[in-house]
């Protein structure tokens, strides 16, 4: 029974790194359409730089904070300079432009940081809490990505900016008609992303330690959670991680070895595309004429 | 035409290497209604894109005596143009609350966005009643009236609409042509219109132009279009 509780926590715990990930996916894709596979990798970088400031003696939440800062920025820039240039050009174009900026920040990590894997340092108790059910990072973990999932509903729910945001990336040219700079929140939702992605590359970099191909795992799950929960739905996508988080504990502790839990993603991505594309929760917007 | 609110000269849009618009010349008066009329295909709506910058043009467009033909489309928005699309551009997904509130995004005065919001309420009780609903899952004829509504959030200077009576029935285009001017009457808002339903469009503006595969063929008074023999036949139908 602690056993049982314990995986479920842990799940919740990676299911919310996955959820932040899948977050990002889906917020790039409701604006472009397609889904951003650097992803992954953007937020790999932006544990290097965390990285990088613990190193230099920076307290760990003031460089959490200014690695968020900088993954923003660093988001807005490449909607600025890489993306928006073929911005109109097909679908095929975009994933070539993803899968380039994917080669890029991999090789660029590599070259700089080196493929050494790095311990990363986790800022919670590592003991376990609550009789031995979950351990002082997991439940960090839950709470950080908690408070940040928050954080965006309000945003994008109650402020003007995040109004705007959704009205753009629906219907581009009715919003540049109420006078929204679409382009401008197209850079935003980038920054956005990347700043979400470097807090679940930080929250997950303790566990899985620090390593140029850190990521690629840990997306292949968020995109399996994304879409589960249906790729147009932003809270779809945070339940679908919460729920591959906890099957995936589950099914390697119980029914699989865990060297197959990777297959287990995989195979739950040619499930859902098969039997439900839309996901769980992406049904499609009603619409009348 | 000194002191008109809307002056186009000379205005020429393209698609591409297609050109659509070969020189196009009329006004909107301070207070008027001015209608385009046409085929289908002739550039109506070309012309209506090419005012708010969403397309390629060139020539003279002055706003307030003010040239905006190199302004982008959210800046000309900003001095006042409201543009309810061909379509109606509804967010669909966003409710009618959001919808309403989002068309407030490009003015300049922010204060009284919630009292406009009640005063467009008051105007489509239809709208109220369905306030928090998804848009999309509005009738065609209360998508049109929360299309006019979020223009008007806006306080426009100028409304531009294309084709408010599309796909409606005769009782709904009655009530909507009634709004229409009502909102000029008591918001003191110019409105440029383009409608398929010309009589309808002749019997609301004030002036009227008539347009031939991108050329102004006839302008006027909205009585000379109606006592004109020819449009009468064409597009009138008695
Ligand atoms: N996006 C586009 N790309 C290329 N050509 C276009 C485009 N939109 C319109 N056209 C062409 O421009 C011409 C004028 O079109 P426009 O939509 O302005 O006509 P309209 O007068 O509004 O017609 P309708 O009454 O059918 O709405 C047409 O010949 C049309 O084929
Ligand atoms: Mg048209």
């Amino acid at each position: 029974m602690t056993q049982l509780t314990q995986q479920i926590l842990s799940g919740v715990a990676t299911g919310a790194i996955y959820a932040s990930l899948a977050l990002a996916l889906v917020m790039i894709h409701q604006a472009t359409e397609s889904v951003n596979f650097a992803q992954g990798e953007m937020a790999m970088f932006s544990t290097y730089i965390a990285w990088s400031l613990v190193q230099v003696g920076t307290p760990f939440w003031i460089a959490f904070v200014l690695t968020v800062v900088i993954s923003f920025i660093g988001g807005v820039l490449i909607e600025r300079i890489i993306v928006r240039p073929v911005e109109n050009a097909p679908v095929l174009s975009h994933v070539i432009v993803f899968i380039g900026l994917l080669v890029i920040f991999s090789a660029v990590a590599g070259w700089i940081f080196t493929y050494t894997v790095k311990q990363f340092p986790s800022p919670f108790p590592t003991k376990p809490l609550l009789g031995g059910a979950v351990t002082g990072h997991d439940l960090g973990v839950i709470g950080v990505t908690f408070v940040m999932l928050i954080l965006l509903f309000l945003f994008f729910r109650f402020t003007p900016l995040g109004l705007a945001m959704r009205a753009a990336a629906q219907n581009p040219e009715s919003a540049r008609l109420v006078g929204i700079r679409v382009g401008w929140m197209l850079a935003i939702g980038w920054g956005l992303a990347a700043a979400v992605g470097a807090v679940a590359g930080i929250m997950v970099a303790p566990i899985l330690f620090l390593d140029p191909h850190m990521m690629s795992g840990v997306l292949l799950y968020a995109f399996a959670a994304a879409l589960l929960g249906g790729i147009s739905s932003p809270g779809g996508a945070v339940l679908g991680g919460l729920i591959v988080g906890v099957l995936e504990n589950l099914v390697g502790t119980y029914l699989i070895a865990s060297e197959l839990k990777l297959t287990m993603a995989l195979a739950l991505i040619i499930i859902v595309l098969v039997v439900k594309p839309s996901g769980l929760f992406g049904a499609h917007a009603v619409k009348r004429v | 035409m000194a002191g008109a609110l809307l002056e186009v000269e000379g205005l020429r849009a393209a698609y591409g290497p297609s050109q659509v618009l070969h020189g196009i010349d009329f006004a909107v008066e301070e207070g008027g209604i001015t209608a385009l009329l046409g085929a289908n295909g002739a550039g109506k709506t070309t012309t209506l894109r090419a005012v708010c910058g969403m397309v390629d043009r060139s020539g003279s467009i002055r706003f307030g005596g003010q040239p905006i033909e190199k302004d982008s489309t959210e800046s000309i928005v900003g001095l006042g143009v409201a543009h309810v699309p061909e379509g109606r551009g509804t967010f669909v997904k966003l409710s009618v609350e959001e919808n309403l509130r989002i068309g407030a995004y490009g003015r300049r005065a922010r204060d009284g966005v919630a009292a406009d919001m009640e005063r467009m309420y008051q105007h489509f009780p239809k709208l109220a009643e369905r306030r928090t609903q998804q848009a999309g899952t509005l009738s065609g004829g209360e998508q049109q009236m929360l299309a006019i509504a979020r223009a008007l959030m806006l306080r426009p200077r100028l409304l531009v609409l294309d084709e408010p009576s599309f796909g409606l029935g005769p009782l709904i285009v009655a009530s909507i042509f009634e709004i229409m001017g009502a909102v000029r009457r008591d918001d003191r808002v110019s409105i440029l219109l383009v409608e398929q339903n010309a009589a309808l469009a002749l019997e609301l503006a004030d002036r009227a132009y008539l347009i031939e595969t991108g050329r102004v063929v006839m302008s006027g008074s909205a009585k000379d279009f109606r006592d004109n023999e020819q449009v009468r036949r064409s597009y009138l139908g008695y």
